[in-house]
This record gives structure tokens, sequence and C-alpha cells, in this order.
């Protein structure tokens, strides 16, 4: 049997060779309906492989443009109305962009926080506007909330780790529990207990050193979304520090980015995680400190 | 220098210059995250009148940041003109302003007073002006630069064709050079952001782009923008480059973050000038941008706006090819919305102009910022019609390698088209050659086809 994926995909490749060869307007792409069953219902743009598509009508050497658009992510043989972009090319912009925007502006649900039994703690920022004017009031919390986390974690975790927002809500809900998963695993083997995990709304980078002070961890792990560009919203970083404090220089943390499907997978992510704090606790540095 | 005024009924006084400069500032949020931005509206208007009442006299006795202890306002104090400056010492804020706008002052005549006048000088005048005020008086002052070729002639429009790649695959890099060249952008320079800042990669991506022009005879200047010091490793080692990039900030301590200084500058205009491919004199390619100082706090205590000024005073030291504002790269906790940077824009392109600089535009924004394409495009079609030299190319806006929004190949044609310019010369003759760009220097039926260079 044929499966729908690949019909759909046979379609697409006839009906872009179609327009590349001029044979089809490219309106009629447009129109192609979807081939998700029931209901009038336009396909999902975000699903396109841009990689896969040209728009230029006649192209000089359409293997070379074939070819150069597989070597690089950057929107190129996309063609123009006079000297504008095409329609498509606009929506997918806008489509990205708008991705984007709400990975930043969306707040992680509590539900989300709920299900993975994650207590919920606040920075210093009231709203995502202040989180994200004042970066100071980001990296500290107030002495009630600090008292909370101490609660939770305990003096006897050598290793703290949480979750912050950062400026990818998609991010975190989208790869943080795998990671960490993974992460407690391999630290499990190795006898290497972690603390409760926890949800830091309205967290930088640096909400990690507050953190290390207030309940006194050799290691902290943060994972935290990573700033959306227009390619992924979807990715998140890992900052690890061997006993932080507030102001720490930015070179002693390790930085563990690019955590999303099409970068390193959460699960990989996670166990690789563990063995740098692993390293951290025996040689007792992190970042520029730590020879890796 | 008077200090306080009353307004409204009631007396705002003001601790400092430094302090005017800051409330004077229409709001930026980085102004107000280090507590330094007015507190009402009225407050800014009572700064803005204070201002406007002091003379370039007061401004040039009461350094922002005294001299003995930056090396910024150093060289600012040492590269002005002091014949010129006792000329207009005794001018208010406000007068300069009227000066600037009268129908008796010619571009030429501004440029003649230019280096005059100082830094902070300029941030003063700006601050009492107008989006209109800015884009009238700018639009004036035209200053071409000449590296290999020359950009900024009266009636042209210039860009950077800036083709980055997530890891630096030169195969990739040349991908978008020739989408971008088939629109007619890279009269500029061809210019790459590396990932890596290494000499090896620097010199790789270096002579890729040198080996393109020589192929295919396109008249422009190359240039990758690593740090100035491992660009000059490069080019010791052999890499064909005809400009040298670095990015400033305004106070020391925030270049000593980049880490740079007046000496490194120096001999990075000594290297490319013994070394680089281009005949010049203008051989140097700088990147400013309001809050730089303050994302690494190294802000001097002076506002955002004013540091920025500062930079171009210390770029016209080195007589740069060309110098252009991102502001809008950094974020919403210096400029927080599209009011924000289109504001910051038309300031920045006036200061640099005012101050004798080549300005070029980047217009962008990042996707943590209430900032939309519309924005965007507002600010690059207003700074247009004030006179910019030059602006960014970007496949579609999307830099695959920094992740922010940029002006498009597609935006960098439409503006020559709306506002009825041409490449520079020699540039606008080769696309003509190619059968890419008609006479009017409109995009022909070829264009926008990368595959014509494969």
């Amino acid at each position: 049997m044929v499966s729908e994926n690949e019909i759909k995909k046979y379609v697409a490749e006839v009906l872009r060779d179609m327009a590349v060869s001029g044979v089809l307007p490219k309106a009629g792409r447009e129109a192609a309906p979807a081939a998700a069953g029931g209901g009038d219902v336009l396909a999902d743009i975000l699903d396109e492989d841009l990689s896969e598509r040209i728009d230029v009508p006649n192209p000089h050497n359409v293997e070379a443009l074939r070819a150069i658009k597989k070597i690089t992510p950057a929107r190129i043989g996309v063609w123009r109305a006079g000297t504008r972009y095409l329609t498509d090319t606009l929506l997918r912009f806008r489509a990205d962009h708008a991705v984007a925007m709400d990975a930043v502006f969306t707040e992680v649900p509590d539900d989300w926080m709920a299900r993975h039994g994650l207590p919920k703690f606040r920075t210093r920022c009231e709203s995502k506007d202040m989180f994200l004017t004042r970066p100071d009031l980001g990296r500290r919390f107030d002495p009630d909330e600090a008292a909370k986390i101490k609660a939770l974690v305990g003096s006897q975790n050598r290793v703290v780790v949480f979750v912050a927002d950062g400026l990818s809500t998609t991010a975190v809900t989208v790869n943080a529990m795998d990671t960490m998963r993974a992460m407690a695993d391999g630290l499990k083997t190795a006898g290497i207990a972690t603390s409760p995990p926890f949800f830091v709304q309205y967290g930088r980078v640096g909400s990690e050193d507050s953190v290390s002070e207030i309940t006194g961890a050799e290691v902290v792990v943060c994972l935290i979304g990573e700033r959306p560009g227009l390619v992924t919203s979807e990715s998140m970083s890992a900052y690890l520090c061997y006993k932080a404090y507030l102001d720490i220089p930015e070179a002693k943390r390790t930085v563990v980015s690019n955590i999303h499907r099409g970068g390193t997978p959460a699960v990989e992510a996670g166990s690789y995680i563990a063995d740098l704090v692993k390293m951290m606790l025996e040689k007792k540095a992190s970042g520029l400190d730590l020879k890796l | 220098m008077i200090l306080k005024t009353k307004l409204a009924g009631r007396v705002y006084a003001f601790k400092s210059l430094t302090d005017v400069l800051a409330k004077a500032n229409d709001e930026k949020s980085g102004d107000v995250l280090l507590d330094r931005a007015a507190s009402t509206v009225t407050e800014r208007t009572a700064a803005k009148i204070v201002l406007s009442n002091i003379t370039l006299g007061d401004i040039f006795e009461n350094p922002v940041l005294p001299p003995e202890k930056d090396e910024v306002s150093r060289v600012l104090k040492d590269d002005l003109s002091l014949g010129i400056y006792s000329r207009v010492k005794g001018w208010t804020v406000g007068e300069l302003r009227n000066w600037l706008l009268s129908h008796e002052t010619s571009g030429n005549d501004i440029l003649r007073v230019a280096r005059g006048i100082e830094a902070e000088a300029a941030a003063a005048v700006a601050k009492i002006m107008t989006a209109m005020d800015l884009v009238a008086a700018a639009s004036k002052i035209s200053i071409p630069s000449t590296c290999a070729t020359t950009i900024g002639l009266p009636g042209t429009l210039s860009y950077r064709n800036q083709p980055n790649h997530p890891s630096d695959d030169l195969e990739g890099i040349k991908a978008s050079l020739c989408e971008g060249l088939s629109y007619g952008s890279g009269d500029a320079v061809l210019g790459v952001n590396p990932v890596e800042d290494t000499v090896d990669n620097t010199l790789a991506i270096l002579n890729l782009l040198h080996d393109f022009m020589d192929k295919w005879g396109v008249p422009t200047q190359n240039c990758v923008l690593a740090h100035v010091t491992t660009q000059m490793k490069a080019v010791e080692k052999g890499a064909r480059a005809c400009c040298l990039f670095q990015s400033l900030a305004g106070t020391q301590q925030a270049n000593d973050g980049f880490g740079v200084t007046a000496a490194i500058l120096d001999e990075a205009y000594d290297c490319i000038h013994r070394l680089g491919q281009a005949p010049g004199p203008n051989l140097l390619y700088f990147e400013t941008g309001q809050g730089s100082e303050q994302s690494i706090d190294a802000d001097g205590g002076v506002d955002l706006m004013t540091l920025e000024a500062r930079c171009y005073g210390l770029a016209r030291r080195y007589k740069p090819f060309m110098l252009n504002n991102v502001s809008g790269f950094i974020g919403p906790e210096t400029l927080y919305d599209g009011r924000q940077i289109i504001r910051a824009s038309l300031e920045d392109h006036f200061m640099g102009k005012l101050l004798g600089i080549p300005m070029g535009m980047a217009p962008c924004y990042t996707n943590h910022t209430k900032i939309n394409q519309d924005d965007q495009e507002m600010a690059t079609l207003l700074t247009a019609l004030a006179g910019a030299n030059y602006y960014m190319g970007v496949p579609v806006g999307d830099d695959v390698m920094l992740a922010y929004q940029d002006t498009s190949y597609h935006d960098d044609a439409t503006m020559r088209e709306i506002l009825g310019r041409t490449p520079a010369p020699e540039f606008f003759e080769w696309m003509k050659g190619l059968g890419l760009m008609d006479d009017k220097g409109r995009l022909t039926a070829k264009a926008g086809d990368a595959s014509i260079f494969y």
C-alpha cells in the first residue's frame, strides 16, 4: 500500500516540476487541496519543505537552482511580484514570524506544569512585558519565593535542575521533560541524586545564579527557551554552572544549545548534560575552567 | 549653563548636562531600565527646553565622560577642529536646529561646520528635532565614499549583500550571494558575518568573495565581519580584502568589551591600506547601534542615544567607507517597539550625517520585540527619504545565521524603484551589461534568478 504521505509527496513533486517547467500557473499549486481528509481545510503552509520549492518561472539552470536550495536554509529562488515577494513567500514569512512571536509572548500553560508535577515559582518580573524589558529582575527572586524554592529543594542535593520559560514557551514545552528525564536517568546510574525539578516563570539564564545561591547547590542546570528565529521556535538551551553566584562571569557557564528535533534531540541532550554534570562535580569547575 | 526651567507652573531642575541629555531623549526602554529617562512627558519637554538653551560651548566644557578617563572622549576631543568650533561655540542647541533646517544652509555648509560639532552636540540637537526635522536636515547632506568603487553619490542607493550561512558553508554563501546579485544587491559591499571567528575561515570567505568578483567582474568590494584582529591576520596571511570591519561602542569600557582600542583601529587602517585590494581612501567599515554599551553594562551613566553619537565621533577619525547602524538588533530592553526603533533609526542617521559619516542603515528586528515587518519597512522608507547611502540585503529578510530580520534583496530593488535611484555607477553598468537592469534602474525579466551565475 502506498501511504497518504507518499501520495502527497508525489503529487507535490509533480506539481512542483510542472510549475518549474512553466506548465502550471502558480495559482494552480496554491489551489491544490489539502490531502488531509474531511471538510474544506487549507493545508498548513508550515508543513511545506522550502528546500524543495523553486518559484523562478524559467530559470537559466534549474538543476543548479535545485542544488543550491539544498545547501542553505536561506530563502532563495523565491522569485517576485514586480520587486516584492510572491504572496506565498510573504505568507510563509508571516507564518514563521507569527509562530516565533507567539513562542515568546505566550505563557507556559499551568496545566503543563501540573501534568509534569512541576511547582511554579516566579522571578521578580510581574509580567511578560516586564520580563522582556528588565533583564535584571529576571535573574532574581523575592524573599518569599526564594524561601519556597529552598523548602522544595532541601539542602542535601548537589545537583539542582529547573526549567525556565526564557524566550520560548514552545521550546520548553516540547523539549524540557524529555531532556530532564534522560539527564536524571544518566545521573541516577552514577548514584547522583537531583533535586525535585521545578518551573521558573519569567526566568533569564541568570536566574540559575539566584537558584544556586538560594539552594547552595554544587551544580545548577537551567533548561531555557532560546530566542526564536524564523527557522525554528523550538530551540532550547541548557546552562550549567558550578557553584554559581549572582553576576558570575558568563565564561563560567557551560552551555548546550540548539536542543530541538532539527538540532540535538532532547533525549540525546539529556544524556550529554548528565555526563557534563558528572564531570563538573568531579573537576569542581564549569565553563572555560572545565577543559573538555 | 542653566539647568532649570519653569514649565506649566512648576520648576524642573536637572543635575547635570548628562541628566538633561538623558531626560530630553524620546522614550527608549533602555533609558527607562537604567532609571535615566524623564518620568513624565512634561519633564521630558522641560529637558528639551533646557537643552535648546544650552550652547555648544557649554557642551564642550562639560564632557559626559571625562577625557582623562575615557579613550573615546579623548579621540573625540583630539579630532575636533577647534578653529571651526570657535565659530559655533556661542550657538545654542536651538539655534543650531534652526540653522540646519534653514533654506540658507546647504548640505555643504553643514559639512563645512561638521568637524567643529561635537558628538554630544549632534545628539543634543537631534533630541529636540521631530521625525520630519531629522529627515529634512539629513536629506541635504550627501557624503560619498570610495573604497574600490564609490557609493553615496546623489541619485544612487547601494546595498551590502549579506549572504550569511549557519555553518559558513562556502557554496551556501555563494548561493545567497548570487540570489542577491541577481536583484542588484551588493554594490556597497559583499559582506559575510562568519559563524566561526578564525583566521583560516575568514581567509576562505574573503577569497571566495574576491574570486567571485574577479570571475564575474563585479565592481564592488568584499569584507568578512570577523573581529578586526582576525581579519588583519587573515589579510597578512594572504586573504584578499577591500575593507576591514569592526563594531564600535561609545565608551572605552564597552570598546574593551569588544576588544577594540584606537590603537587597534589605527593598526587596522595601516594594514588594509598596505595589504588591501582597494585604493581607498576610505577603507574601514563600522557597525554601531543604540544600546550596545548598556547590553554589556558599560554605558558610563550616559543615555544610549548620546553614546551612539559618540560612536560616530570615534568613527570619523578613520574616514570610514561605510558605517551602518543596527539599532533594533539587541532587543526590547533597549528599544521596545516599532515606534522606538523608527525614531532611533532617524536619529542615528541624522547624527551620523551631521558628523560627516557616510551612513548606511539596517532597520532590523528580533523576534522577542514588539516590532513587525510594517514597522521595519517604515523605518527603511523614512531613512531612505532622509538619504541613507546604503542598506543590507538578506534573502527574504531572514538572516539564517544571526536569527533576526533585516532588509531584503526585494526591499533593495523596491526602494530604488520607488525613489528613482540607481546603483553605484560602475555596478549599474555591470547590471545593465548582464541584462538584469534597464536604463532607469528597474529590474528586467531576467532578474531574480540566481542560476544565471551557474
